[in-house]
């Protein structure tokens, strides 16, 4: 079989399978499937109303996904993107409700709040990694619940014991009334913008700079890059920096553009940990985390529909749509099927 | 004649690529055969056919006579094949015994018996000479002491007919020495061997045959009593090669690298290099010999600015380097062919064109203001490339996918090609083929004659010996002489080595004494 | 390579999607159909054109609490007006994240749903949003204020009912402490935890009481440690008021019971009634529950809706006096002469006599 062929069969094979499991689960569970895929391809494709939210879902999960790419590009595992982002929503937040300046100076004030304290969180782990060797995977979980329950505590500071925010002031909001007109009042913002000029931004640092090469190198050799006279602690800090900081912005898209406020959290909001998956689906390129944003949120957002149009409980939906991302990620594992399958034949002739 | 194993006209294919093409080679029972070939002209490829890892796409293979069909390594061992790695298959942390038994674990009751195996593995060590602990655990005991544990795990599994994989690649003088009486022990007991490498010299020492492959292509069998180095060198590499590296008088001038009163601690505080005082000139090749573990190491990182200095000073050309960061030093004139070049000459998953701007990456014309202009890095890379002929599909291939000489002349590319006062090589031919080592020796001597200084650290006397203009011998740390090629002898090198200085007046008697290397 | 590989993927996918799109609209209409069918067979009640459905917080409608207090009231005005579950009857969606509240009052909207609730104060920016952007929809929203004139609503005086809880647990206890298991540290909660203190105050002052926040309503296992350590420090009655969390807190007290039958230990539930949880063999550790009637306003919510009086722009208050709020039978577990004097308590409270802080101070 030719590679081209492979490459052509895999990923149909993937969805496929994917599909026809999750039917198959749908059906075991006493659940049409087509009625249950039609309210999937609804929910996410169904009208303009639908589509804005799917892609309002999506924005998030992009820089959540950069967030993870990028840290991976430079060899480290930030987990803790989940609290970046925490903290990121807090301060844009925080930024949008105690000033109301000028739009042009507030919102990107915002935003730059929101970046500068998902960065702050990354440089902790990145300082304790390149100075003391401490594994940034420990110190980024637990810079996780630090996150939580400081924004927590926070916001019942800022909100005079209440459990959220005032409504931030509209000269802060990523919300479009141009987006919210075409697309029936869907919550589409801008962000979704701002993420795609960040898969921009990326790609630039790594694939233009100076910066860039040296964080590759260090991601993937530090004895090598050491060699070469990289300053790999500076690197690693760095990495954590920028990927905090992507995360930070994932932040204020729920901030200054989903919610417009904060709210206590009983727990994580699984973004940061989806983001895992984005980068890993994308193979931590920039582009790549383009198309795994895009599968996980339209499938999340799209699964909402599935209750609601065709009656199928959400653990049940959940599963479904599990098992098909599931089989997108095992791509590798068809491979191999594939392959096995075409040396068979052959052996056979 | 009764063979044990035929491998007749085998061809496999990876893709487009032919690794194999109608390669025959017969193993007749009770002989060292070795299989002789460059490094990438197919033999691994040829001995994973046999022991069941790929699949060949044409030819057959026959063991003791009957036609056979070795899908998976299990019927290789069914069929008494065994294989001795070249990287070692073993659990770190694990005994001797439990190595041993791994996958195979004798069993009484659902329990295993440990006891009866080490037992069984105590007599097969004793059968065959080989002097291991059944209880001693794998990361205490020595990388020889570790190929014997491999030997004995084939052993263990009934092998008749055992592969070693390049066996030497990371031995010592002694333990080769060690290794090749273990081999011509499994031969008197009936055994049959073939061994894969492409060191000439152990092929003469051993083998009873020779299997020459080259690109893949089946050159021949012949008889080693019947051939002599240069042949077997130019049947594998296909042209004339010379051993001995042609080169001229060196004419030192000024020095170049003064080290003084050097000490240096290894991570666990230890002195690892001990008040060593050593200098390199312009136009001479220093070479330091020295058996693994003196110092060397620690040496070359003090001097790149890859380790810190206890005491002592580092001047090139009279400034004073020490204690500085390795790219500073790199920028006072140092060029450094790493010992280890996966795990510090190389980003693996870098492209080669990538890995040739790794030390010139941040400067212009490659960067400017930050931002990293990949054409040129291609441009130099291909220029390089051109240069010191890295085979290559080109700048944008992965370096992990080059072959262990190319990898290597791509570093040496880059070093030599920033054109360093002084060039520091650190084993430059290890794991190399004949045709790269001479490569890299000849252009490590026409640096020298470009009026360059180069410090040699190499393990191998051969090199030491045929490349360097003065020998430094290094023993614990310490230069216990600096000697001259032309008035000593490998003899007298492997004493001083041994940390033994010997007398001017007893020099002669040794040097009277038999060199029973072939070159 | 890798690039073609996901755009063809994802090319691949929208084109099934697409195909199963296309297979599935037969059905979908044919299903539709049969629905409406069954529902013009039996609509000669004019109720039948009446619709009401709610969205759950990330509880999930199987809280044993308020979301699953909130659906058994739709269910029951469903029963009562002979609705059917689905389009055009009553229907519940779930939500997964806090930002899935916008979409899925949306889609009921979308589906016109007469009354949508929003269960729970964490829906409060959803429900003021949605009611800025469809001001046709009626909303009601429990356990938060949004103010809009097409919004109503409710809100419970929890420290009416945790005050008698307050003065069942002081009675009652024997060892002299008791203790108060909270979730988040939100204002409804400190409603509770307020009521609960001021209850064992006016029933017995020297009763001391140990109060725990655990941070989450979702963590069972949080629930069960905090009640460990309160057990052991001495307390004999948990009140919780921490919806899943709490399903701990009756974990801990039924394994203490089921390792020693005279255990002296008791859960005071809240929400719904917790009897059934607190079942241990042939024993019972649940002492009483404070109810908070969410299916009782619900269903009012509904009944004025329905009959044109939908409460929109109001704040409806439901407390003892109103049966919003009220203690559970406890079923013998309090004995006859503490029951009447926790009515009196009741009394003084529905006739105003005593005014129950909603704070702690």
């Amino acid at each position: 079989m030719s590679n081209r062929v492979t490459n052509i069969l895999v990923p149909l094979v993937s969805v496929i399978l994917g599909l026809l499991v999750g039917a198959i689960i749908m059906l075991v569970s006493g659940y049409n499937p087509l009625i249950g895929y039609t309210a999937l391809w609804n929910g996410i494709f169904g009208d303009l109303y639908t589509i804005g939210e799917t892609l309002r879902q999506i924005t998030p999960y992009l820089l959540a996904g950069l967030a993870v790419a990028f840290a991976f590009r430079s060899g480290l595992f930030n987990i803790g993107v989940e609290g970046q982002l925490i903290v990121g929503w807090f301060a844009a937040a925080y930024v949008g409700v105690a000033v109301e300046l000028p739009k042009i100076i507030h919102l990107p004030l915002a935003i730059l709040a929101a970046a500068v304290a998902g960065a702050l969180w990354g440089f902790v782990p990145g300082l304790l990694k390149a100075k003391f060797r401490v594994h940034e995977v420990i110190v980024t979980i637990m810079m996780n619940y630090i996150a939580l329950h400081v924004t927590n505590a926070l916001i019942k500071t800022v909100s005079d014991g209440g459990d959220r925010t005032e409504r931030i002031f509209t000269s802060a909001s990523l919300r479009s009334e141009f987006f919210q007109n075409l697309t029936e009042f869907s919550r589409l913002h801008y962000g979704i913008l701002l993420a795609l000029i960040m898969v921009g931004v990326m790609w630039l640092i790594l694939e233009k700079t100076t910066l860039g090469y040296e964080l590759k190198a260090v991601g993937f050799n530090q004895n090598a890059s050491e060699y070469a006279g990289m300053n790999v602690n500076k690197n690693i800090i760095l990495a954590m920096v920028i990927s905090g900081a992507f995360a930070g912005l994932a932040g204020s898209m729920e901030a200054l553009g989903t919610f417009e406020y904060v709210s206590s959290k009983g727990g994580f909001t699984g973004i940061g940990f989806d983001g895992i998956a984005v980068a890993l689906l994308g193979m931590n390129t920039p582009l790549g985390v383009i198309f795994g944003a895009t599968l996980f949120g339209s499938l999340k957002y799209g699964a909402l529909n599935m209750p609601n149009e065709a009656g199928i409980p959400l653990e049940i939906v959940e599963i479904v749509i599990a098992v098909i991302i599931f089989f997108v990620a095992s791509g590798y594992i068809i491979r191999l099927l594939l392959l096995r399958a075409a040396n068979k034949k052959k052996e056979a002739k | 004649m009764e063979y044990v194993v035929e491998m007749l006209n085998i061809r496999k294919e990876f893709g487009n690529f032919v690794a194999n093409d109608n390669i025959t080679l017969q193993l007749q029972k009770g002989e060292i055969h070795a299989l002789l070939g460059e490094n990438g002209a197919g033999k691994s490829t040829l001995m994973n056919v046999l022991f069941g890892l790929y699949q060949p796409e044409g030819g057959e293979i026959r063991v003791r006579g009957k036609k056979v069909d070795i899908t998976n390594p299990n019927v290789a061992n069914d069929l008494g094949i065994g294989m001795v790695h070249q990287h070692f298959m073993l659990v770190e942390n694990f005994s001797v015994t439990e190595n041993i038994i791994l996958g195979s674990e004798p069993t009484k009751m659902g329990v295993t018996n440990k006891k009866d195996a080490a037992d069984k593995v105590q007599a097969l060590s004793e059968q065959y000479g080989l002097n291991v602990d059944p209880y001693a655990i794998i990361e205490d005991i020595s990388v020889g002491m570790q190929q014997r544990v491999e030997i004995l795990k084939t052993l263990y599994r009934g092998a008749e007919i055992l592969i070693f994989d390049e066996p030497t690649a990371s031995l010592t003088p002694q333990e080769i020495i060690e290794l090749v009486q273990i081999m011509k022990r499994l031969i008197a007991e009936g055994k049959s061997i073939i061994l894969i490498t492409h060191k000439l010299k152990e092929i003469m020492d051993v083998s009873d045959r020779v299997t020459v492959i080259r690109k893949g292509q089946g050159i021949g069998t012949v008889v080693t009593a019947d051939t002599n180095p240069n042949e077997l060198a130019s049947l594998m590499v296909g042209r004339q090669v010379e051993f001995k590296t042609e080169k001229g008088p060196a004419f030192p001038k000024d020095e170049v690298l003064d080290i003084r009163d050097l000490v240096v601690l290894d991570y666990r505080g230890v002195a690892k290099v001990k008040n060593l005082n050593l200098n390199v000139r312009k136009g001479e090749i220093v070479g330091i010999a020295g058996i693994d573990g003196n110092g060397q190491s620690e040496l070359i990182e003090a001097i790149t600015g890859l380790r810190k200095v206890k005491s002592g000073t580092i001047f090139i050309n009279e400034k004073d380097v020490t204690g500085l960061k390795p790219r500073k030093v790199t920028e006072a004139g140092v060029g450094h062919i790493p010992q280890d070049r996966h795990k510090h000459g190389l980003v693996l998953d870098f492209p080669i064109g990538h890995n040739i701007a790794l030390q010139t990456y941040y400067k212009s014309p490659i960067s400017k203001n930050g931002i990293i202009d990949y054409n040129k890095i291609n441009e130099k890379a291909k220029q390089i490339i051109a240069d010191f002929d890295v085979r290559t599909q080109g700048p944008h291939e992965l370096a992990r996918s080059l072959s262990g000489g190319n990898q290597q002349k791509a570093i040496i590319g880059r070093e030599v090609d920033r054109d360093p006062d002084l060039l520091i090589a650190a084993l430059p031919t290890r794991g190399l083929d004949v045709g790269a080592i001479e490569f890299i020796h000849s252009r490590l001597i026409e640096q020298r004659d470009n009026g360059k200084a180069v410090l040699l650290i190499s393990f191998e006397l051969d090199e030491v010996m045929n490349v360097s203009d003065r020998i430094a011998v290094i023993h614990d740390g310490e230069i216990v002489d600096i000697v001259t090629p032309e008035t000593t002898t490998e003899q007298e090198l492997g004493l001083l080595m041994a940390g033994h200085k010997i007398d001017d007046n007893k020099k002669g008697e040794l040097k009277e004494g038999e060199d029973q290397h072939v070159e | 390579m890798t690039k073609r590989k996901f755009g063809l993927g994802l090319s691949l996918m929208l084109a099934a999607g697409t195909m199963l799109a296309a297979c599935g609209s037969d059905e979908d209409t044919s299903s539709t159909d049969t629905g409406n069918g069954g529902e013009g067979g039996e609509g000669t009640e004019e109720t039948s054109d009446f619709s009401v459905a709610m969205v759950t917080d990330v509880g999930g409608v199987d809280d044993k609490s308020f979301n699953q207090s909130a659906w058994e009231g739709l269910q029951k005005f469903g029963e009562e007006n002979g609705l059917e579950k689905g389009d055009g009857g009553f229907d519940y969606l779930q939500s997964q994240s806090d930002a899935d509240y916008n979409t899925n009052l949306n889609n009921l909207i979308r589906r016109d749903f007469d009354v949508v609730f929003g269960i729970g104060f964490l829906m409060e920016g959803a429900v003021a949003e949605i009611a800025a952007q469809q001001p046709d929809a009626q909303i009601a929203i429990i356990d938060a204020v949004v103010e809009a004139d097409n919004v109503a609503s409710v809100l419970f005086k929890e420290q009416e009912g945790a005050f008698l809880a307050g003065v069942a647990a002081a009675l009652m206890t024997e060892t002299g402490k008791v203790g108060f298991v909270g979730g988040m540290d939100i204002p409804v909660i400190e409603r509770f935890e307020a009521g609960f203190l001021a209850g064992v105050e006016a029933a017995n002052a020297d009763v001391e009481v140990d109060v725990q926040y655990t941070g989450a309503f979702d963590k069972a296992e949080l629930g069960k440690t905090t009640a460990n350590r309160m057990y052991q420090g001495g307390a004999d009655i948990i009140f919780h008021a921490a919806g899943g969390t709490g399903n701990g807190v009756f974990t801990e007290a039924k394994e203490r019971k089921e390792a020693d039958a005279d255990a002296n230990v008791w859960v005071i539930g809240v929400d719904s009634d917790q009897y059934d949880e607190g079942q241990v063999g042939d024993a019972n550790i649940t002492l009483t529950s404070v109810l908070k009637r969410v299916d009782n306003a619900v269903f009012n919510i509904s009944e004025q809706a329905m009959n044109g009086e939908f409460p929109g722009g109001e704040t409806v208050v439901y407390g003892l006096a109103d049966d919003g709020i009220d203690l559970a039978d406890s079923r013998g577990a309090i004995p006859e002469d503490i029951m009447t004097q926790i009515e009196e308590f009741k009394q003084q409270i529905i006739d105003g006599d005593i005014t129950v802080p909603e704070t702690v101070e």
